[in-house]
């Protein structure tokens, strides 16, 4: 992604969390960036934070826009892309979307209006996991044909291992430049990737560790790594 | 081959889409907004698929590429505003009130107000307004959602005049406008050269007997009424309360202090809108012996079909059903 030590550069590439509960996965990397003391880590969700669950971009330097409320991430990835085509900014807009997340309706509106207006400047990513809340996304609410659905929406769809850092960089490379399509990344994934009582378990779609338990894990995923 | 804009209708009452400007005349904030963004690069515009209704397509005759036909699809426009503000646009985006204020609420509370995005809802035919359309089509309760939202700001301009002043002196503000709009066909009130300032009561009449607090297309009627009752010796004054948030408490307490019977007059429900804001200001203040009426729309009911025309009669919301309604409540008082 461009982006340099100001958070705030106007010319920037953007990332929308549209699944903002993964908000903890990214803070780190902004703390790293130096957008912000790395102290504010240790009181995520702590009563005063500025960092919750779900992230505020009035709170957070780095976080381009608030979310939380499924569905209405590609929309504002939307109006980020007009905006920045309009102001001839070489910005792209990259909004991480949950699979369960592509039940909600605004999606698709979005989806059509990016082709309408040939956002090229959209790269859409679905963390395809295939699990939602109360279970398989195909039990639940059922998404396939998933890339033919946004074929047909007019975007071109790229598919890869999204739990393989080389694979997903390879991917993000291969997208053309100056493209009027919208790009969608299928990044398919394993929940609780590298905790083998966590991998694909719905009751583990949502939960906490803390202590020992929080300890161990760590030594476990240190030692496979 | 005769081109559907050669008919000519034979019939007042006949129209089409080629002849609905001249019956939105009051509706001008595509052509303000085209005259600002010659000097304002921050100026964009979006519609969900009735710009000749809201009439925004003026702006694009101007800006094509500053106007964005987000289709039928109202939340993604809601949302998709918020993007541009975000990169520093400042978005003025219009459908009806029905589809904005209630439809997106959500989208309006999460993605404008909670992030204090500067983008302006042009929220037009709300109340009552769009007649036989019937409730999927009315809004009588959106001043209710909106104003219980941080960050918001609402304004209910009664005619063309006050609609471009409210317009030109909110550019610049920060964070959500919600300009709530009639039908487009409303009368004159304001005239060129007359004070409106946004975040303070026009006292249009001064009136000893009772004051009407009205906005939006109450405003005309009201002071019609007013007219009338005048004829009769009954003083009323008659105060155009358009910004309904921030509401403009001083002046507010100062005409009640004078004149402790209120009549407030709305095309909104009468359990969550501008007589609502009113009770608020006269509980929070503790302002006693205030005699407040409120005269809207019914707030247990869902509308009858018919025209506006008719409906506004039904509901006793034109200056007929002021004047009956206050010579009723004044001699109450005198018993």
């Amino acid at each position: 992604m461009r982006i340099s030590k100001d958070p705030n550069w106007p010319d920037r590439d953007r990332l929308i969390l549209s699944k903002g509960h993964v908000a903890v996965g990214v803070y780190p990397i902004l703390a790293d960036l130096g957008y912000f003391p790395k102290e504010w880590l240790d009181n995520y969700a702590r009563i005063g934070s500025p960092l919750g669950d779900h992230p505020d971009m009035r709170k957070v330097p780095g976080i381009d826009f608030s979310s939380g409320s499924l569905g209405h991430g590609l929309s504002v990835g939307i109006g980020m892309a007009l905006g920045l085509r309009l102001k001839n900014s070489p910005g792209r807009v990259f909004v991480l979307m949950g699979d369960g997340e592509l039940n909600e309706g605004q999606i698709w509106e979005a989806a059509q209006s990016a082709k309408q207006y040939r956002l090229g400047n959209v790269i859409g990513i679905i963390d395809r996991n295939e699990m939602q809340f109360d279970g398989l996304t195909e039990e639940v609410m059922g998404i396939e044909p998933l890339a033919d659905k946004w074929k047909s929406f007019g975007w071109q769809v790229h598919n890869c291992d999204g739990n393989s850092i080389p694979e997903l960089i390879r991917t993000f490379d291969s997208i053309p430049a100056g493209t009027d399509r919208p790009q969608l990344v299928i990044a398919k994934t394993i929940k609780g990737k590298g905790l083998p009582y966590m991998e694909n378990s719905r009751v583990w779609h949502l939960g906490h560790l803390t202590g020992a338990d929080a300890a161990a894990a760590i030594a476990e995923l240190n030692s496979s790594n | 081959m005769t081109s559907v804009t050669d008919i000519k209708f034979q019939d007042k009452d006949s129209w089409h889409l080629g002849t609905l400007s001249s019956q939105t005349r009051s509706f001008v904030a595509g052509q303000v907004l085209a005259d600002i963004a010659d000097k304002d690069d921050r100026i964009v515009i979006m519609n969900a698929d009735l710009g000749h209704a809201n009439r925004t397509i003026e702006f694009a005759e101007k800006h094509p590429e500053r106007y964005f036909n987000m289709g039928i699809a109202e939340h993604n426009m809601v949302s998709a505003s918020a993007g541009l503000a975000s990169v520093g646009y400042i978005p003025y985006i219009g459908t009806f009130a029905s589809f904005l204020g209630i439809l997106c609420c959500e989208q309006i509370r999460t993605d404008l107000a909670y992030p204090n995005m500067p983008v302006r809802l042009l929220s037009h035919h709300a109340g009552i307004s769009l007649g036989y359309y019937g409730t999927s089509h009315h809004a009588t309760e959106d001043i209710g959602i909106m104003r219980s939202m941080a960050n918001m700001k609402i304004i209910c301009p009664a005619d063309s005049y006050s609609l471009e002043h409210a317009i030109r002196q909110t550019v610049d503000l920060e964070g959500p406008i919600y300009f709530r709009l009639g039908g487009g066909d409303d009368p004159d009130v304001y005239h060129p050269g007359d004070a409106w300032q946004f975040d303070k009561i026009q006292l249009l009449r001064e009136g000893k007997d009772a004051v009407i607090f009205a906005n939006g297309m109450m405003v005309h009627p009201a002071l019609e009424a007013a007219k009338k009752l005048a004829q009769d010796g009954i003083d009323i004054a008659v105060a155009d309360l358009h910004t309904v948030l921030p509401i403009d408490r001083k002046s507010l307490l100062s005409i009640l202090d004078k004149t402790p019977l209120a009549f407030v007059a709305e095309d909104h429900n009468t359990r969550s809108g501008v007589a609502t804001a009113v009770a608020d200001e006269i509980v929070d203040s503790q302002l006693s012996g205030v005699r407040l009426v409120r005269i809207g729309f019914p707030p247990n009911e869902y509308a009858i079909i018919g025209a506006p025309y008719h409906l506004y009669q039904h509901y006793g919301l034109t200056t007929a059903g002021l004047e009956a309604r206050i010579r009723a409540e004044l001699r109450k008082r005198e018993i």
